[in-house]
C-alpha cells in the first residue's frame, strides 16, 4: 500500500505548484457547493422556520419527513435529477444535463432538507422564548420567520456549514449529472474519484487533503464571522 | 393547496437561479461542443486526453466526455444524453442503432484484454495463452477472480469468454467469483488489494498506476480481441443532438488523420488502441 | 399592522394618544375559564378595565393572575368565555396599543435602540420616525447613554427598563405588567415603578400583576384581589387596603397562608 507520506506529499506539490487545472476544479467545487447551500439556504431557512412556528395538524409527520431527507443518499438524488434533466425527462428541454447548474441543482436538493431540519430545531428553541413577546407587539407569522431567523442567525451559521460540508464532500450526486467532464463539470470529488479509478493513490489522496483543507478554509472565515458578531454582544 | 404552490416556485427558483449561475461561468452555450458518452477504458488510458485537443484545434469543436461503463454510456445516449456514443459491446450496439437511437456504427479501432493476477499465480496459468484454458484452471483452484459486475463492454466480453470456457462463475458469486460492480480502475484496486485475477483491457492496465504485485499472465489470444464502434445519435429521434457536429466528430475519427492519431498514442513506448476503420 | 395617519402623528408628540388607539378600550373579559390537566386556573371571571388609571392585580402565587392578564392581552385562548378590546376579539393590528411587559424582559440580539425600533416597525411607524422616537423612549427611561449597547450585555434592570421604554415607545392606550420587578434590586424597581406612574399620568390605562404589597401601596388606584381562579374583590385601592371584606384577603393583607 501507499504510504500517506506519498499523499501529504502530493498535496503539498498541489499546493505549491498552484496548478491551473487544479485552481480550476476548486473554483468549481466552491461556485457550486456554495450557490447549492445558498439556494437551500433562500429555501430551507424559511421553510424550516415556518415549520417550526406554525401549529397545523400533521406537523409531526413533516417533521419526520424533513429529518428523515436528510438522510437522503446523494447517489438517489443524482439519479432523481439526471431523470428529471436527462433529454429524456420532464425538464431535458432546458439542456442542464452535464452543466454545472445540474450540478448546482442536485446538491441543492441534497442540502435543503438538512438545512430545513436543522433550521426547524434551533428556531422551535426559540420560538419557546420570544412567541408572547412577538405575539405582544403584533407580528405576525411572515415576521415572526423573518425575526427569528435573525435572532437564530450565530446558530444558522452552523447550520449552513454542515450543509456546506455535505454539498462539497458528495460524490455520488455530482458524477451522475455532471459526467465528471474535464474542464467542465469535475469538481474535488469527482477528481478524486477518476484519480482512484486511474490507480493514482497517492494523487486522489493529495486532492483529499487540499479538499479539506478547503472546508477548513470555509470554516474558519464562517467561525471569524461568529466571532465577529459575538465579540459585538449579540451572542 | 398552498405547500403545492409554494413548492412550484421554489423549484422554479432554483431553476432559474442554477440555470442563471451556470451559464455565467461554463463556457458551455457560446462555445460550440458535443458530449460524448464512452467507457472508462478510453478516458483512463489517457487516449482522449492526447486525441481530442488535436480535433478541436482542427475543428474549434470541444469535446465532452461523459466516461461510464458501456451499459450505462448505452442506456445515457437512448435518453438522448449525448450526441456521440463511443463504446465496445458491437451487439449492444448494432441493438442500439436497430432500436432507432443510433444512425449508424462504425468499427473504430481495437485492442485487447489480457487477464491479469498475482505473481505467485495459485491457478498457475501463466503462459497458457488459451483464455479457456486459463480460466478453467482458475475455477478449478478457487483462486479468487475480480469481476467488473457492471453490464459494462468489458463485463460482457468476460462472461463471453467464461461462456465459452463451459464455466458458470454465477455459482461461485460471493465465493471465489467478487463482482465489485464498479468501474475497471476500482476493479484493479480490488485485485491489487485481495491477490485476486481479473480481465482489464491493455489500454487500462498499462496506463493503472497500482499495479502492486498484479502482472499479466494471459494475452495474445484472438478471443481476447476487443473492438471499439462509434455512433452518432441519431438526431431524428432526438432533435437536441447536435447532428453536425457528431457528424463532423465521428467523420474525424474515421478519416486517416484520425486514425493515425489513434495509432500514435503510446503509454510507455507502448501502442494502446489499434485503429481499424479503413 | 397599518397605523392610521393620525395615530402616528400622535405617536410622535408624548402624552398624546392616538384617537385611534380608543379601539383597544375596555379590555374585557366575560366568563373566562382554563382548565389544565383537569384542574380549573380561572374559573368563571368576568373583568373589565376602561378609561385610566392604574389596577394592581393581587394574589397569592397560583391565584391565577399571570395568566389572567395573558388571557386579556390574547397570548392565551380560554377554554371558555371570551376577551374583547373594544368590543371585539382582539385583533393582530391593535396589539402594539396594548404593550406587555413581562416578567422577565425578552431582548433581541440587537442594541437597546435596536429592539425599541423593532417594536415600533412591528407598530406600523415609518422608517424615518422609528429612530427619533426610540431615542426619546429610551431618554425618558434614562437609558440615552445605553442606546448603542446590545441589550443583551445590559443588567437586568436595565434590560427590564428597555422592555418598559419599548413597550410604551408605541404610545398603547393600555399597558399590562406581569410581576416587572420581582427579580430586580431595589433601585431599579423604584425606576420601573417612575415610569409606570408617568405613564399613568399621561393617561395609559394600566394593569399590573404583582404580589408584592408594597407596591400595590405605592402605585395603586384601584385593587382586584384573585383567588384560585376567582376575583373574589375589586375595589379603591384605599380602600381595599384599609379593610378587604373577605376572609381570604385579609388573609393576605396579613401575611398569612391562605388554601
Amino acid at each position: 500500500m501507499q504510504d500517506l507520506g506519498g499523499a501529504f506529499g502530493e498535496a503539498l506539490r498541489l499546493i505549491v505548484q498552484l496548478d491551473r487545472d487544479l485552481l480550476e476544479i476548486v473554483g468549481l467545487s466552491l461556485r457550486v457547493s456554495l450557490s447549492a447551500v445558498a439556494l437551500a439556504a433562500l429555501i430551507g431557512l424559511p421553510l424550516g422556520a415556518v415549520v417550526a412556528i406554525c401549529r397545523f395538524p400533521g406537523k409531526a409527520i413533516v417533521v419526520a419527513t424533513l429529518n428523515t431527507f436528510m438522510g437522503l443518499p446523494p447517489v438517489v438524488v443524482g439519479l432523481v435529477v439526471y431523470l428529471m434533466l436527462s433529454r429524456a425527462g420532464p425538464l431535458g428541454e432546458l439542456g442542464l444535463l452535464y452543466t454545472p447548474s445540474a450540478m448546482i441543482v442536485a446538491q441543492t436538493v441534497l442540502v435543503t432538507p438538512i438545512v430545513a431540519a436543522l433550521a426547524r430545531q434551533t428556531v422551535e428553541d426559540m420560538r419557546s422564548e420570544y412567541w408572547e413577546q412577538l405575539h405582544a407587539f403584533g407580528v405576525g407569522t411572515g415576521g415572526m420567520v423573518a425575526t427569528l431567523l435573525w435572532e437564530a442567525r450565530l446558530s444558522l451559521v452552523t447550520v449552513l456549514l454542515a450543509g456546506f460540508g455535505r454539498a462539497v464532500a458528495e460524490v455520488g450526486a455530482v458524477i451522475i449529472v455532471g459526467g465528471n467532464i474535464n474542464h467542465v463539470t469535475r469538481v474535488m470529488t469527482t477528481a478524486i474519484a477518476l484519480e482512484t479509478s486511474k490507480g493514482a493513490l497517492d494523487l486522489a489522496l493529495g486532492l483529499g487533503i487540499v479538499l479539506l483543507a478547503l472546508v477548513l478554509g470555509v470554516n474558519g472565515l464562517a467561525s471569524g464571522l461568529r466571532g465577529m458578531v459575538a465579540r459585538h454582544g449579540h451572542a | 393547496m398552498f405547500r403545492r404552490t409554494f413548492l412550484k416556485a421554489a423549484l422554479a427558483a432554483v431553476l432559474i437561479a442554477a440555470a442563471a449561475s451556470g451559464h455565467s461561468a461554463a463556457h458551455a452555450e457560446d462555445a460550440s461542443f458535443i458530449v460524448v458518452q464512452s467507457t472508462t477504458s478510453t478516458q483512463n488510458s489517457g487516449l482522449f486526453d492526447y486525441l481530442l485537443p488535436i480535433f478541436t484545434e482542427k475543428t474549434g469543436i470541444e469535446v465532452r466526455v461523459v466516461a461510464v461503463g458501456t451499459g450505462q454510456a448505452i442506456k445515457n445516449a437512448a435518453n438522448g444524453d449525448g450526441d456521440v456514443l463511443l463504446v465496445h459491446a458491437k451487439a449492444a450496439e448494432e441493438a442500439f442503432v436497430a432500436e432507432g437511437n443510433g444512425v449508424e456504427r462504425f468499427d473504430l479501432m481495437y485492442n485487447d484484454f489480457v487477464i491479469v493476477g498475482p505473481a505467485a499465480d495459485p491457478a498457475g496459468i501463466a503462459g497458457t495463452g488459451d483464455t479457456a484454458a486459463a480460466l478453467q484452471a482458475i475455477a478449478a483452484s478457487g483462486a479468487t477472480f475480480a469481476s467488473r459486475g457492471d453490464d459494462s463492454g468489458t463485463h460482457k466480453a468476460e462472461l463471453k469468454l467464461w461462456q465459452a470456457a463451459g464455466v458458470d462463475p454465477a455459482a461461485a458469486s460471493g465465493e471465489w467469483y467478487r463482482e465489485t460492480g464498479s468501474g475497471m480502475g476500482a476493479t484493479l484496486n480490488a485485485a491489487a488489494g485481495m491477490g485476486a485475477y481479473t480481465l482489464p483491457d491493455r489500454a487500462t492496465w498499462v496506463a493503472f498506476e497500482n499495479k502492486g504485485d498484479l502482472q499479466i499472465l494471459t494475452e495474445g489470444d484472438t478471443a481476447l480481441f476487443n473492438q471499439y464502434g462509434v455512433i452518432l445519435v441519431n438526431p431524428e429521434k432526438f432533435p437536441a443532438v447536435k447532428a453536425a457536429e457528431g457528424q463532423q466528430f465521428v467523420d474525424w475519427l474515421l478519416s486517416e488523420e484520425g486514425q493515425a492519431a489513434i495509432a500514435a498514442y503510446q503509454v510507455d513506448g507502448q501502442q494502446l488502441f489499434f485503429p481499424n476503420a479503413m | 399592522m397599518a397605523m392610521p395617519e393620525a395615530a402616528i402623528a400622535a405617536s410622535a408628540v408624548p402624552g398624546s394618544l392616538p384617537p385611534a388607539a380608543e379601539v383597544v378600550l375596555p379590555i374585557a373579559g366575560r366568563g373566562l375559564v382554563v382548565r389544565r390537566g383537569g384542574r380549573t386556573l380561572i374559573d368563571g371571571i368576568d373583568i373589565a378595565f376602561d378609561g385610566h388609571g392604574l389596577t394592581v392585580v393581587l394574589g397569592a402565587n397560583g391565584a391565577g393572575k399571570s395568566l389572567l392578564l395573558r388571557l386579556l392581552a390574547g397570548l392565551v385562548a380560554p377554554d371558555g368565555g371570551t376577551v374583547t378590546w373594544g368590543g371585539t376579539p382582539p385583533q393582530r393590528r391593535h396589539a402594539p396599543f396594548v404593550g406587555f411587559v413581562f416578567q422577565r424582559p425578552v431582548m433581541l440580539r440587537r442594541t437597546a435602540l435596536g429592539n425599541v425600533r423593532y417594536a415600533l416597525k412591528a407598530a406600523g411607524v415609518p422608517r424615518s420616525m422609528r429612530d427619533a422616537i426610540a431615542h426619546r423612549a429610551l431618554g425618558d427611561a434614562g437609558l440615552g447613554d445605553l442606546a448603542g449597547w446590545p441589550a443583551r450585555l445590559l443588567s437586568g434592570g436595565e434590560q427590564q427598563r428597555v422592555a418598559l421604554a419599548r413597550a410604551l415607545a408605541s404610545s398603547p392606550r393600555a399597558l399590562l405588567l406581569d410581576e416587572p420587578t420581582s427579580n430586580l434590586d431595589p433601585a431599579s424597581t423604584l425606576a420601573i415603578e417612575n415610569l409606570v406612574l408617568a405613564a399613568r399620568k399621561a393617561g395609559t390605562r394600566i394593569v399590573l400583576v404583582t404580589h408584592d404589597l408594597g407596591q400595590a401601596r405605592r402605585l395603586a388606584d384601584e385593587i382586584v384581589f384573585l383567588h384560585a381562579g376567582r376575583v373574589l374583590e375589586r375595589a379603591p385601592a384605599q380602600h381595599f387596603l384599609d379593610g378587604p371584606s373577605s376572609g381570604q384577603a385579609q388573609a393576605f393583607l396579613e401575611g398569612r397562608i391562605v388554601l
